[in-house]
């Protein structure tokens, strides 16, 4: 899956353009960042309805190419500017963390582990 | 080859929240400019995240001190903060003192300690009640 794919699945809303050709292999959805921190898993993509700048620093000491933010949260101009400078894609979608890891999963992503 | 050494001023989460994390993310730079083990960046840039998030939420800031060798990287963060006072507890997973409002940017699950240590070839707490937690970290390049 590329990161263009996950726009179409979560009909969701570009903030921030990175790569959007970016491979993603695993998902990660979570709103507390150490647990992001414990599982790190090649080219994920971070679901989550946390929304400050710390998302984005966890994201880049991961690698991740993408952060969704769900049920419509807006990361503010701090936020895009930290993502701008990485070149991490920041997307919006209205769906809800369970319907949007869903729909992901459904679409042949997983996360990276057997539990 | 010599070692080179950095040095950081990590601001309190309650100054500066945006702040915490920079001294990590210039780590990572640097060390994929000189072409650093990748999988060991990554260790590095992790643990000392984690690090320095705890010393700006729960200590009011502190120092870092990066020594980069060919072999390995260390990494000491140096607090005046409160102390652990029960380090054993806090290795557990889950284990947290974090108040809600820590929780609510994020962290404070109390997987802090514990990821440092996943992440790292070594870890030492030297900790004192009312003085003050000395964290040194190494993580080896191969």
């Amino acid at each position: 899956m590329e990161v263009h794919d996950i726009v179409d699945i979560l009909e969701a809303e570009i903030v921030n353009e990175g790569d959007m050709d970016a491979e993603i292999k695993t998902a990660c959805g979570s709103d507390m960042m150490s647990d992001v921190l414990a599982f790190v898993k090649e080219q994920s993509v971070l679901l989550t309805g946390l929304v400050n700048p710390q998302v984005v620093r966890t994201a880049d000491m991961m690698d991740m190419h993408c952060i969704v933010f769900i049920r419509g949260k807006s990361p503010d101009d701090t936020i895009i500017a930290l993502a701008k400078q990485r070149d991490i894609t920041l997307l919006k979608t209205r769906y809800r963390m369970f319907t949007a890891c869903g729909k992901l999963y459904d679409a042949g992503l997983r996360g990276g582990c057997n539990i | 080859m010599a070692g080179l050494e950095l040095k950081y001023a990590v601001p309190s989460a309650e100054e500066d929240f945006l702040g915490a994390g920079e001294a990590s993310t210039s780590v990572k730079k640097k060390l994929r400019q000189i072409g650093y083990n990748p999988e060991a960046v990554r260790k590095v840039a992790i643990a000392m995240y984690e690090g320095e998030i705890n010393m700006a939420i729960h200590a009011g800031g502190g120092e870092a001190e990066v020594e980069i060798l060919p072999q390995s990287v260390t990494i000491k963060l140096i607090d005046h903060g409160p102390g652990i006072a029960d380090v054993e507890k806090a290795m557990q997973e889950g284990w947290s003192t974090a108040p809600e409002e820590v929780r609510s940017l994020g962290f404070g699950a109390g997987m802090g300690l514990p990821n440092m240590k996943k992440y790292t070839d070594t870890m030492d707490i030297e900790t004192e009640v009312g003085k003050g937690t000395t964290i040194t970290m190494v993580v080896n390049a191969q």
